[in-house]
């Protein structure tokens, strides 16, 4: 009991080391004196507060761990499951999921032509989001190589688009061509050297790698206008149709005269969208394919042991840089199809924080898994807007749930379970295999769950 | 005699100061089953991670197929028609036991890109063919209702049968295996007895062995080799090892 | 002399003296990657914390009347030492003990979060914008002719180098003589046989983060007097500068640490003095990709053999 009360007593210390000087008195410049204030009520009111809590929670821990476990195994009590269950359930499930599949995906193109313009925009962008947290999925998730330097593959593209397209005047989809390669050309040549080295490295060096993008971005001033960006980039069309008002290139027709209907620049906003979707669809399925690839094992093979992978004839540093060469490249339709929709660009929008929020969603979502990343960005990006003034707070709640999530679920919120390859034996001892999408030779049947 | 399938000579590895291999030669024919036997500490394991790759040797030559491997990669060494296994069992845990034998096939295998993304026929046939050989490999060695398990729960016997699977479907020419006996028990030893042989009659696989269970060495092996201290001690047929008196000497600890 | 040779020793100078912070925060890594084997992410913050405690208690202290340097500095570095020493220790217990001995990406990426929490904290707490402060410490020696270009040696340099020396001369001393300093390069080289033998091995990766942290702060209270101008952003480039001066030198090692301070010290203090000051961290980070590529070992560190 006692010992119990100066642990308290001394996590309540150690908060108040913690907060009492920069929370609880601030720096002001008056003149050219420095000087210090102290905090009004409310921050004062939260320091103290903070301390009862953690004395609290300090002093009554057993109860609560105790409490907390009891819950936990009532919970996991709750679910029964036998393994013959659970392969019948996904496989009737198979077919359902395919329908339930189509009709999302009718329901988001459809979306767009009954909501309003704002909440379209909005949608655009998650889709953005959506994109490079299912791309740093496949580097961080799939293949476990931090990178921390994601958003300067995203800068590539973009400014990959931008310049292309002011010096030679290509349009959009052959820079969203463009973008990508070249983005996935920097991530190879990046790759190259640094993939052999241990993963915190690797870390670090794409982190600097990042900042140098951007540093560049900034100071080559000739090329990329420096601070001031690049403006004017054109959106997207539709096989030569814009969607302005009037056409900006000579011989191409504007969407609504081609289709003799009143000028909105509603289709515009629109447009944008069903682009994004049509790109985030294309990831989805990329990645749901590479996943039952060789390359897609090898990824996960190499994670759990790379000493084995290479006993077996695979070359390591082949394996990591076609998952980081990948990645780059989502990046880079992400950024061209940024860069489009903005029109304008300037390195401010690739600094670190970027990619720091782009990691914050793969790991709230889960590693590795698909739809937690989607549902991660959707809350990532749509909770800033519903509740403006968290704005201010959403970089260090990203922090927070980085630090949350790693003690308490490493896995993200729907980890991820990967397309497994099944065989089903026949009771006469015949071998046999069945696929939904896999046709093999013979009587063969294989089953993916 | 014909041209050894794989021969080194002269092999050394040190660490810093300390000299783990000392001039170390051995020769491994074709369909041979060869043994490295020796105290505990002897450098035994060293030799193998010289012989794959893992290390790089400080001096020597190996030669597998007439060409010089020495200091190749790991993988690269692989490929060229040597895999091993480790002591201590290094299987894809969270993989399953099927997904292990996939891996493994993978330089075999249709790994472009395209292909994969449009599940080409030709991308089809290779899954297919990938699947075949791992569902043979598995019904030799007695795991076929393990299939769809993660490699992981399997037991130790078993995780060490899908190693040496894990191997074979790599079609490779010489099969190294680190101490696959440890742990094992009587029964189990037998079957690896039986699978080691089969592997050299039908499977045109040479096998070289490191090994402490003396009546699974002499029993199957062409030749021994016996290594003390780093340095080689003696070789032969299993008669003749068994009755050199360094052997003995080194095994009994008389001086 | 010619006016250049002045320009290359003022430089040198500059060098030298930035040169000499980056070590001590870069001595901060080698601690804790020496013993866990692991990059503290957020190891960079803890210097800028030090930097605004310092900032802090010296603007109270001139408010309350005493104008002694003395004894500002005095109480500077004790306060932000303690503060930082605290903000290290809880690093370690939130952010890394939980995760031990599990995926290496786990710490990584909570350090990471720790990183990113902490910097916005400061921000929230103390503003975003700069936070400039008149510098205590004027004047200094001229080196060359009164007229014309000469070189500079300012005191605020000088005693920058003093406390750098003093630190490390301290540090050295406690890891080669103390008990505690003992049990550190014995949980180095093998932290499973330390615990068996009866040495709380959690205690000492605790005191490897805050021994780490209290250099971290030492560098913050010197270099936020030195430039006299403080944000909470300074923490991200200082740490990846720092973390380079460790690989630089071979992580792990104390010696390297501060042979690879002091040689990014000079090399961006040549790069910005001859070149351009914009490209001063892209130079930084290339020679990071380069010792990581040609010599990832760094210049004093020794080679890891992997166990098979």
């Amino acid at each position: 009991m006692k010992t119990r009360f100066f642990n308290a007593i001394a996590a309540t210390f150690v908060l108040l080391l913690l907060t009492s000087m920069l929370l609880g008195l601030t720096l002001e410049s008056n003149g050219t004196e420095l000087v210090i204030q102290v905090a009004e009520g409310t921050r004062l009111s939260w320091i103290i507060s903070g301390a009862v809590i953690v004395f609290l929670f300090q002093f009554f821990r057993n109860e609560i761990s105790q409490g907390w476990q009891n819950t936990r195994s009532s919970m996991g009590n709750a679910v029964p499951t036998s393994i013959s269950e659970k392969v019948k359930t996904t496989s009737q499930l198979s077919g359902l999921k395919t329908t339930a599949l189509c009709f999302l995906v009718a329901g988001l193109m459809i979306w767009p032509f009954f909501a309003s313009r704002g909440s379209v925009d909005l949608a655009t962008l998650t889709l953005i989001y959506i994109m490079l947290g299912l791309g740093l999925n496949i580097v961080v998730g799939l293949a476990g190589l931090l990178d921390l330097g994601y958003v300067g593959f995203y800068a590539v593209g973009a400014y990959s688009y931008a310049l292309l397209n002011m010096y030679f005047g290509i349009d959009f989809w052959t820079g969203l061509l463009a973008g990508g390669l070249l983005a996935a050309f920097f991530g190879f040549i990046l790759g190259f050297p640094v993939l052999r080295l241990r993963g915190d490295y690797l870390a670090i060096v794409t982190l600097g790698f990042g900042e140098i993008i951007r540093i560049l971005l900034n100071n080559l001033t000739d090329l990329t206008g420096g601070p001031n960006g690049i403006s004017q980039i054109p959106k997207p069309d539709l096989f030569g149709l814009e969607f302005s008002r009037r056409a900006k290139e000579e011989g191409n027709v504007p969407f609504h005269e081609f289709f003799g209907i009143d000028y909105s620049s509603g289709y515009k906003v629109i447009f944008l969208y069903l682009v994004a979707l049509l790109l985030v669809i294309a990831t989805v399925f990329v990645i749901n394919r590479l996943l039952r690839m060789p390359i897609g094992r090898a990824w996960e093979a190499l994670r759990e042991d790379d000493i084995a992978c290479q006993s077996l004839g695979l070359n390591k540093t082949a394996v990591k840089l076609s998952a980081f060469t990948i990645g780059a490249a989502f990046a880079g339709f992400a950024g061209t199809f940024f860069a489009a929709r903005q029109g304008f660009i300037s390195p401010e929008s690739f600094t670190f924080i970027e990619s720091a929020i782009i990691l914050a969603i793969v790991v709230l979502g889960g590693m590795g898994s698909q739809i937690g990343t989607v549902l991660a960005a959707i809350i990532m990006t749509l909770l800033p807007e519903f509740a403006r003034e968290f704005n201010e707070y959403r970089m260090l709640m990203f922090g927070l749930m980085m630090v949350f999530m790693m003690g308490w679920r490493p896995q993200g919120l729907l980890p991820m379970k990967r397309p497994h390859i099944e065989v089903e034996r026949k009771p006469q001892g015949v071998v046999s295999m069945q696929s939904d999408n896999l046709t093999t030779s013979g009587n063969q049947l294989v089953r993916e769950v | 005699m014909s041209q050894p399938l794989l021969e080194a000579s002269d092999l050394n590895m040190r660490f810093g100061g300390l000299v783990a291999v000392d001039n170390v030669a051995l020769r491994v024919h074709s369909d041979e089953i060869i043994s490295i036997i020796g105290p505990n500490g002897a450098g035994k394991t060293t030799v193998f991670n010289c012989l794959t790759g893992f290390y790089k040797p400080t001096a020597g030559t190996i030669r597998f197929k007439g060409e010089d491997i020495a200091g190749l990669p790991g993988h690269k060494i692989s490929r060229k028609g040597i895999v091993r296994t480790f002591q201590h069992v290094r299987l894809f845990k969270d993989m399953t036991v099927l997904e292990n034998l996939l891996v493994a096939q993978h330089r075999h295998m249709n790994t472009s890109l395209l292909a994969g993304l449009f599940n080409t026929p030709g991308f089809r046939r290779s899954e297919a063919m990938a699947l075949d050989k791992a569902m043979q490999w598995l019904e030799r060695v007695n795991l076929l209702d393990m299939a769809n398990r993660n490699a992981g729960n399997l037991a130790y016997g078993q995780q060490r049968r899908l190693e040496i699977a894990r191997c074979m479907v790599t079609r490779p020419d010489l099969l190294m295996l680190d101490e696959p006996a440890a742990g094992l028990n009587p029964k189990e030893t037998e079957e690896l007895d039986n699978l080691i042989c089969e592997l050299r009659d039908h499977h045109k696989v040479s096998v070289l062995l490191i090994e402490h269970d003396m009546q699974l060495v002499m029993g199957i092996s062409d030749r021994i080799y016996v290594i003390n201290q780093g340095r080689p001690l003696a070789s032969g047929t299993p008669e003749s090892v068994q009755n050199h008196p360094d052997v003995i000497k080194a095994y009994l600890g008389e001086t | 002399m010619p006016e250049s040779a002045y320009y290359f020793i003022q430089q040198l100078l500059n060098g030298l003296t930035v040169g000499s912070t980056y070590a001590l925060i870069a001595i901060g890594y080698s601690l804790v990657y020496g013993i866990i084997g692991m990059i503290n992410f957020a190891h960079g913050e803890i210097y800028m914390i030090g930097s605004y405690v310092a900032f802090i208690v010296m603007a109270g202290l001139a408010m309350i009347g005493i104008d002694s340097v003395t004894l500002m500095l005095l109480g500077a570095f004790l306060v932000s030492i303690i503060i930082t020493s605290t903000y290290g220790w809880s690093i370690e217990r939130i952010a890394y003990r939980p995760l031990r001995g599990g995926n290496r990406l786990i710490p990584l990426i909570s350090a990471i979060g720790m990183s990113i929490f902490l910097q916005n904290y400061v921000r929230l707490a103390q503003g975003s914008k700069d936070i400039a402060m008149p510098s205590l410490i004027t004047g200094g020696w001229t080196i060359g002719p009164a007229d014309g270009f000469s070189a500079t040696l300012s005191y605020m340099q000088v005693l920058i180098f003093v406390v750098t020396f003093i630190s490390m001369t301290a540090l050295t001393l406690f890891i080669s003589r103390s008990r505690m300093g003992r049990a550190c390069r014995a949980c180095a080289e093998d932290q499973g046989m330390t615990n068996l033998l009866g040495i709380n091995t959690n205690g000492i990766i605790a005191l490897t983060f805050v021994l780490g942290a209290a250099l971290a702060a030492v560098a913050g209270v010197l270099l936020g007097m030195y430039y006299g101008v403080i944000n909470p952003y300074i923490g991200f480039m200082a740490g990846l500068k720092a973390f380079t001066a460790a690989v630089l030198g071979g992580i792990g090692s104390i010696p390297g640490a501060v042979l690879g301070g002091l040689i990014l010290g000079i090399t961006e203090a040549f790069t910005a003095g001859y070149f351009s000051t914009e490209y001063k961290d892209v130079v930084a980070f290339s020679l990071l990709v380069l010792i990581l590529l040609f010599k990832p070992t760094g210049l004093l560190g020794k080679p890891e053999v992997e166990k098979v």
